[in-house]
Formats: C-alpha cells, structure tokens, sequence
C-alpha cells in the first residue's frame, strides 16, 4: 500500500496540485488533498504544506494560514515527529506556526523573483533530503524570501546542521551573496531542531520532470519514499 | 411612471453631452424609449454606447474578418473564443487591452487588466494555464517610462503570480509615439473539455440571477467611457477611474467557479467587466433573447448611500454573474461559502425583452434589451489614406555604414531586441509545472498533461504553442501589409516550436477614429489581418479594440502607432521537441531556409541606425510562408534539429547573434554578393528562419524541408560570431549589449 501523504490546500495556495502531482509522480507515495478547514488530518505518513499565496499574503505571508483549524493537527503530527515540509508560502506559514526558527522577509532587491537557482545540500540528513546529490537545480519564485535569524539562532542552525540548502552561484560554488534574494548566509532552506521538519524556498516540484528542464527535485520526494520505507 | 430618484440629476443638453452621446445618438434613445430617459437609465446608455462596450466604430470592419473553421468551436462574440484540441479538449483564449488604466495607474491598471482576462476564460469554465502579455511604452530614456515599466510589471506579476497562473512570454517594445500612451494588452488561455464550455446567456424565465464575488464600491464609474477618449493633460486626475484588484479574491472565485460548473446548476454565467453590473447584465439577456429584472438594492455593497447609477456603472473587479437552474440557489451558495464567497440572487430571467432595475421596490430603469446591443450605434467613419504616406514609404539614398559590426552591437542593445530577463524574472512563469519552453523563445510551449482532463491523447502528449506579436513600424508604414506579416511572423513563431495555428485573439490598438487617417489605418490593418488569416487558413476567434490612444498637448495630438497586437494559439502533439534557447554545441552545420532575403524598408535598423521609419514593410508570400512553416514543423517533429529561430526585428544578423548568446559561437559566409551587407543582414523579410543540425544529417533535413530553399550558412563553434568579411565579434561584447539596456535603465 502506498504511503498516504497529506498535502493542504489553503485559500491562495496555488502550488496544491502541482505537488501533489509530483507526490503521484514517485513510486509509493500517493498525494492526498487536506483543506484547511478540516480539524483532522487522518493518519498520514507526511504533511506538505505547498507554495502560493494563502489569503493574499496581505497581512504577511504565512500569517493568517498558521491560524487555519488545520494547523492544531499539524503541530501535533510535527510535535510526534512526523516528517512535514513546507515548500515557499509552506515554509512561510511553518515559520508563523513556530514550527521553524527565523522568518522569511521581503527580497532584497523588492521584486518577485522567477528563475533556476544551483542550491548546495548540506547539514544533517532528514526524511526529505537523505541521499540528495551535493547540488541541485531548482527553481525560485517569490516576492518573500529572505531568510532572517537573530544572530544566537543563526550560529544554532548554522552549528547544528539545520540548514539544508544554500544558494550558490551559477557555477555551483559557495560564495557570500549568492542569494539573490538577500537570505543571511544564502540560506534557501532549513530544518527544526528535531529535523522532522523542513522548509525551503525554492520549488522541487517544479523540477521533477525532465520535461521542465531539471528533475532534481524530484530527489527529495525519492527521499521521503526512502525514508518511509524504511521507518 | 415615476422612474426618477431623490439622488438623480435632472436630464438637460449639457448632462447628456457629460456623458458623451451625441446629439443623434441622443435622438435615437429619446425615439426608442418614447420618453425621456432617467438619470439611471442615462449612465446605463452612457457604458453600453460608449466606444468600449459597443465597438461602433469597430463593428462593420470587424465583420469582415474570418471567424470561422474546422478548429473553431466558439467564435467572437462570447466572453472568449474557443477552438479544438481533438480528443474533447478546448482552448478558450482572448487577448484585452488596459492601456488607459495602466498609464494613468500603472500597478493597478495592469493588474486589473490581468484579472480581467482571467475572468473572461474561466467564466467559460476553463481553467487557465497560461499568461502573455503585449506592452508598448514610449522611449526608454523617458521619466514617464521608467516609472511606468515597474509598475506595469510588477502589476501583471503581482495579479498572475498570486492566481497561479504562469505569464509564460509576450513582447515588449518601446516607441516614442507610446511616450503618452502606453500599451498594456493581457492574453489569457485556458482549458476545457469541449462539452463542458459555458456561455453568458441568460434564459429560462423565472430562473434566478446570482451575484458573486467581491461587494461593489465606487471605484472604476465609467472606466469605459473613459477608455474611450483621448487623453489630455489632465489624465491624471482620472485616477479614480481605475479599478483596485484582489488577486486572492479572484482565486477563490476561479475556484469557486470551477467547482460549481461540475454540478448541474449553472445556466449561464458572465464576468463584471467594462460597465460592470450593467454590461453583464445586458449581454446576457441579449445572447439569450430574453429580458432581465434585477433588485439593485439585493447587490452585495461595500459602501453606504450608492445610488443604483453608482452600483450599475462601478468597475469593482472580482465580481461574476450567474443564471442559475430555479431550485439550485442554496448548493449554489453552498459552493460559494466554501470558498468564504457570498452568493446573492438579485434578479429574474423574464421574457418580455426589457432590461429592468429597481431600487427598493421603484422601477428605475426600463429599457429594451436590443437598444443596448444590436441597435447601439454603429458608423462607417470616413476614411483618407495620409498625406504623409508616400514619402514615408519611398526609401531615400542609405549610405551604408562601413562597420557593420557596431551597427549590430547597437540593434543587440535597442530594447525592443535586448534581453527582457528584467521583466519576466518578474512574473512567475514556472506554477503549473508545464511549461515547456519558457519565456525568451520564439514561442512558448505549455503541455496539457496526459489524461489531466481526462482526455485520451490519441497523438500523443498536447502541448500549447502561445506567442503574442505585433510589429508596429510594420503597421505604420503600411497597415495592410505589415498587419498580414505579424499574422505570418506569429505562426512562424509556432512553427519554430512545432505547433500548428489553431485560431488567434487579436487586440487593436489605435487612435482617435474620429480621425479619417487613423480610421484609414485601422480599416486597412483589418483588410491586411483579413487577407492573411484568410491564405494561411487561422480564424480570429476573440478579440478586442482600444482607440483613442493619442495624447493631446497643447495643440498638438500624438496618436500612437497603429498596433493591432495579436496573440495566436498552436497545438503540438507528440514526444517533447528537443529544442535548445540556443545553439548548443560546435560543429553544427547552420542553415537559413527561405529566401536570402534583403528588404530594408521599415526595419528596426534603419529607425535605430539611421533614424528613419521610410519603406514599405516586407509583404508576405503565403505559399513559401506556408511551406516554411510545414518544414519547421517537420523538423521539430523529426526532433534531430536541435536549433531553429525565426528572423525578425534586426533579421539575420540579429538571429545569428540571439543564436550566439548561450556561448556557442558560430563562423558564416554571407552569399548574394551583389547585395547591399546591411540589406542582408538587417533586412525583414518574411518566410525566413535559421536553423542549425549536425552535418551528417543534412539529407535528412533536405528530405524533410522539401521545396524549402535553404542555404547553407557556415557552422556553430567558438566563443565569437564572425560574418566572414563583414563583422567579426567576441560573444562577450554581444551579450554585454543585449544584456545590459534594461537593467542599467531600470534598477
């Protein structure tokens, strides 16, 4: 039997069902809308939380989603250590929910931003990033990514290998400033304390299909499937 | 019967002129209605008359166009048009303009038109998965200019993004007859299964008329007579004419709206656009022969004391109309609050042919549906070819320029060829994970995926090959031939990513009709379009005019140049192509197919080299465009052509150096030695593309491009582009150029 992955639809998302689609798309996992009105999440093996723009991003991105009757059951399948990732506005909304440290602020540059960017994988190994190439091509897109820490809690993901992704430049190499929306130390994507929990900027299953010109995403839903096979 | 109101103005000469109708139209109203109208009824006749709405002056050219074929399934008319994909899918598309709001407000005008579009699609029951879009602004170095192009931008993106729905590519251009009026036209396609279109009609009497989405403010009152005259130096202060969008919102209605087209309830359903309540209501009950009753008082409002004027002329955004199945109201409204949408019945379908309004339970609008559809006005303006023409059209003595080199360096960095990355960095091009072939490209490529409608795909996966165009200096210089050649330089697009043209949405953007030159224009370029979707078999299905783009300043009027933007939807069906931005490897041979070609009137390099906008435009030959087009097509298909690009704005010696820019560099020999090098180079011919291919597969290639004429170029390798004895450039040095213009302008 497949494993159930839950993946909510808030109003504004916009990414639901291309992730959902990319869950579909990986042998053994079987995607499966949750709308954030609902006070339960059944029992699934793992919660998506996908990219878009819940009620408009008009407060702050993320702020009014973390308060959906869904989010009680999500603190409480993160809380007993089950694997949630949130994906853009997901990790936005995970950031609100204090289910991951730091906040995710304007880009630097104030514009959206469309584009592939090289991502360096680094820090300690989750449910979604076991296994995973040491760089990925991955696209972006976001008015709000610029990742942002007090310097105490940069130095603790920074020392404890919560982060995740890095941006690097066009050549796949480390270097300060690659970010091209502003993130402290190129940050693109980090973990919780626990590691149960992932978020990330930019789009892995926009890059899940050859066909739109990187499938490295795809890498991290393979690393789910591995990982629940193997739980 | 007492029609008036406490809150109407009385009705005199200079209230009706305010209005903008005119003595004879005035006449025509007085004669149907047997009365005086109301105050309501006159802002209603206001809309529904204006230019925007009733496309009087529009009307009789654009009868002439072909609208029908085998692939089209629903023509002009309708919120949108809708042609083929086979195995049951449609592509519903339209392309609107929003070029008054946008210069005036650029962030909310752009993103309303956006919105705008989107509605048009989706109340026709498809979901929409692709944007383009077609802006024009004056000269790069103007002030105005580079604070409406971020605004412009950051308007589309910030409405598109927010919907989800990928703004895949378009054009952007820059002229200084836009310094006063910029252009801002927004495409839209969507898709359905082909028995599930649903139409704004409005019938079956006693069934109840729904309104949903956001509540109706004050804002956008007669946005469409606004849109339908010319600007002055006061176009500032029409600020409050344009509309606030809610992207969020209409995302929940997108999705509202879908839901509730899969259950059985739905009658007809229209987007509030233009004229909002009014014209929605209206249309509706003209497609459907039938009358309508609405309780104005019933309709959701954001704010105290509107008048039933203010409620039936507001452009609030977001707003939709339904006719729904008597008996079906409450899972309608179930459906809606789902979405945290409210749902109101504010009418009745009748069938005594009226258009009624009341206010608290007093009529105060009764007026015969046909006078505000079929019957609004309509003119035969005159026409005078310009004076100006002849002149403009004969070419003077060019004195050729002794290095060709900086003369490309410098078409690379004009902004209508340079890199438009600024832009479209901007608009979120990825969401839907289907597209294909991105923005910067001939065209681009969005693929259906596979039983996604459950559909069958019996020739394999379907892809959408979308490309928006238009080439105004062609336009000026001859509308009739240079509007046929943007019909042919967009299907050559398609064919460059393989697809065949199924139907196009135009979106004509002119100046005053009133004016016998501009009507000339707009006359001929409908003659040109006519003639060319005609020989190259591509129906118009949708489409929309924008006059009164000019800008008086003292006494002077600046119109634009004629721009009839047209953006044209193919189909590709089968193994993804295999095509790169650029040439992506030495050792290709590159080839150009079609003619030599040499016509140096009205191309981009003797504006930008020499400063003249002199010669006829390239015409087009349809029998050797079309079997371009069948030998692109097959060469994407037999998917071992890893590189074609089409020549246009800067021709060969453009494309040659597009072709460069991913770092592969090329050395080629120009024939035609009796030709002028700048003629060969930057000339605009039609019917002509570049292509690129291993060597050894050359007679494949000869065996699929048939009678095609092609010659044989030179090949891919380097790091430079050298045209042997004629230019001689580092790839660096032009990517510099290209890349440069707009972020050095712009950030």
């Amino acid at each position: 039997m497949a494993f159930d992955v839950a993946v909510l639809t808030f109003p504004g998302s916009n990414c639901d069902a291309d992730l959902r689609w990319a869950v579909d798309n990986t042998p053994e996992l079987s995607a499966r809308a949750v709308w954030h009105k609902e006070t339960e999440l059944g029992s699934p093996d793992a919660v998506l939380l996908p990219g878009g723009f819940s009620y408009g991003d008009y407060l702050r991105c993320g702020a009014i989603a973390r308060f959906s009757p869904i989010m009680n059951a999500v603190m409480a399948f993160a809380k007993a250590g089950g694997p949630v990732l949130g994906i853009c506005n997901g990790f936005q909304v995970l950031t609100e929910a204090g289910l991951l440290p730091g906040a995710l602020l304007s880009n630097a540059g104030q514009k959206f931003i469309c584009e592939t960017v090289v991502l360096g994988k680094e820090g300690r190994e989750t449910a979604f990033t076991k296994g995973l190439p040491e760089t990925l091509r991955i696209p972006i897109a976001h008015h709000d990514g610029n990742f942002f820490a007090d310097e105490a809690t940069l130095a603790r993901l920074e020392g404890e290998g919560q982060v995740l992704f890095r941006y690097l430049n066009a050549q796949g190499e480390r270097q300060a400033g690659a970010a091209p929306n502003g993130s402290m130390n190129d940050i693109a994507g980090i973990c919780n304390a626990a590691g149960n929990v992932v978020g990330m900027m930019p789009h892995p299953e926009r890059a899940s299909d050859p066909a739109l010109g990187s499938a490295d995403g795809s890498a991290l839903f393979s690393a789910l499937q591995g990982f629940l096979e193997s739980k | 019967m007492n029609r008036a109101l406490p809150t109407d103005l009385p009705i005199d000469d200079a209230l009706v002129k305010e209005h903008g109708i005119r003595e004879t139209e005035y006449a025509h109203a007085l004669e149907v209605l047997g009365r005086v109208p109301s105050y309501t009824e006159l802002g209603v006749i206001s809309v529904m008359w204006s230019e925007h709405c009733s496309y009087k002056s529009s009307r009789i050219h654009l009868k002439t166009l072909p609208t029908e074929g085998p692939t089209v399934l629903i023509g002009p008319g309708e919120n949108a048009g809708a042609v083929d994909l086979g195995d049951g899918l449609a592509a519903v598309f339209k392309m609107e303009s929003h070029n008054h709001p946008s210069f005036i407000e650029p962030y909310q005008g752009a993103a309303t038109g956006v919105g705008g579009i989107l509605r048009d699609v989706f109340t026709m029951g498809a979901r929409p998965v692709a944007n383009l879009n077609s802006l024009r602004f004056g000269s790069l170095d103007l002030p105005k200019t580079k604070q409406l192009i971020p605004g412009v931008v950051a308007g589309i993106g910030g409405y598109g993004n927010c919907m989800g729905i990928p703004t895949v590519g378009g054009e952007t251009r820059f002229h200084e007859s836009y310094n006063g009026n910029c252009l801002v036209n927004a495409f839209t396609v969507g898709v359905v299964e082909k028995d599930k279109i649903f139409l704004g009609t409005a019938a079956g009497v006693g069934n109840p008329i729904l309104y949903v989405g956001a509540a109706t403010g004050r804002d956008g009152i007669h946005g469409a007579t606004m849109a339908s005259a010319e600007f002055g130096e006061d176009s500032e202060e029409k600020r409050p004419t344009v509309q606030v969008g809610d992207p969020f919102m209409e995302k929940l209605l997108l999705e509202a709206c879908l839901e509730l087209m899969q259950e059985d309830c739905i009658v007809g359903i229209q987007d509030m656009g233009a004229a909002g309540l009014t014209s929605s209501s209206v249309e509706m009950a003209g497609r459907g022969g039938s009358g309508i009753v609405m309780d104005l008082d019933q309709v959701p409002m954001r704010e105290e004391g509107m008048t039933p004027y203010e409620i039936l002329l507001s452009e609030s955004q977001e707003r939709m109309l339904l006719v729904v199945r008597e008996g079906t109201q409450e899972q309608v409204k179930a459906i809606f609050e789902k979405w945290d949408l409210h749902a109101a019945v504010v009418g009745r379908v009748t069938d005594d042919g009226m258009w009624r309004c009341r206010w608290h339970g007093q009529e105060v609008a009764a007026m015969p549906v046909p006078l505000l559809t079929d019957e609004a006005p309509a003119y035969d303006r005159p026409q005078s070819r310009p004076t100006w023409l002849d002149e403009a059209q004969t070419l003077p003595e060019i004195a050729e320029p002794a290095d060709l080199g900086e003369v490309l360096l410098s078409l690379m960095a004009h902004p209508d060829v340079a890199d438009k990355s600024w832009i479209f960095r901007q608009y979120d091009h990825e969401v839907g994970t289907d597209t294909v072939i991105k923005p910067g490209a001939d065209a681009a490529l969005v693929r259906i995926k596979p039983g996604a409608y459950g559909q069958k795909d019996s020739k394999g996966t379907k892809y959408l090959g979308l490309v928006a165009d238009c080439n105004g200096r062609h336009v000026y210089l001859d509308p009739e031939t240079g509007t046929a050649g943007q019909v042919a330089e967009a299907a050559r697009n398609l064919a460059c990513v393989g697809a065949v043209p199924l139907g196009l949405t135009d979106c004509l953007n002119f100046g005053n009709p009133e004016k016998p030159e501009i009507m000339w224009q707009f006359a001929q370029s409908i003659v040109g379009m006519g003639q060319a979707c005609r020989a190259m078999e591509v129906p118009v299905v949708s489409g929309n005019v924008s006059l009164y783009n000019e800008t008086t300043v003292g006494d002077t009027a600046t119109a634009i140049h004629p721009t009839p933007g047209l953006a044209m939807v193919g189909l590709y069906e089968g193994e993804i192509p295999k095509l790169n931005p650029t040439l992506p490897e030495a050792g290709l041979q590159i080839a150009l197919l079609g003619d030599l070609g040499a016509h140096l009137g009205a191309s981009l390099y003797l504006y930008n080299w020499h400063g003249l906008e002199r010669g006829m435009p390239p015409a087009v030959d349809y029998p050797s465009e079309l079997a371009l087009h069948a030998a692109l097509r097959a060469l994407v298909n037999c998917r071992e052509v890893p590189y074609l690009h089409d020549l246009s704005d800067g021709g060969l010696g453009v494309a040659l150096a597009e072709a460069c820019l991913g770092g592969v560099g090329a050395t080629v020999s120009l024939p035609g030695s009796a030709e002028r090098k700048d003629a060969l180079l930057f000339g605009e011919s039609h019917g002509r593309a570049i292509i690129a291919f291993e060597p050894a597969k050359l007679d494949q290639v000869k065996a699929l491009i048939g009678q095609v004429p092609m010659t044989l170029l030179g090949v891919s390798g380097g790091e430079r582009l050298s045209v042997q004895g004629i230019l001689d450039l580092p790839i660096s040095e032009l990517e510099q150029a290209w890349s440069s213009t707009l972020p050095e302008t712009l950030s």
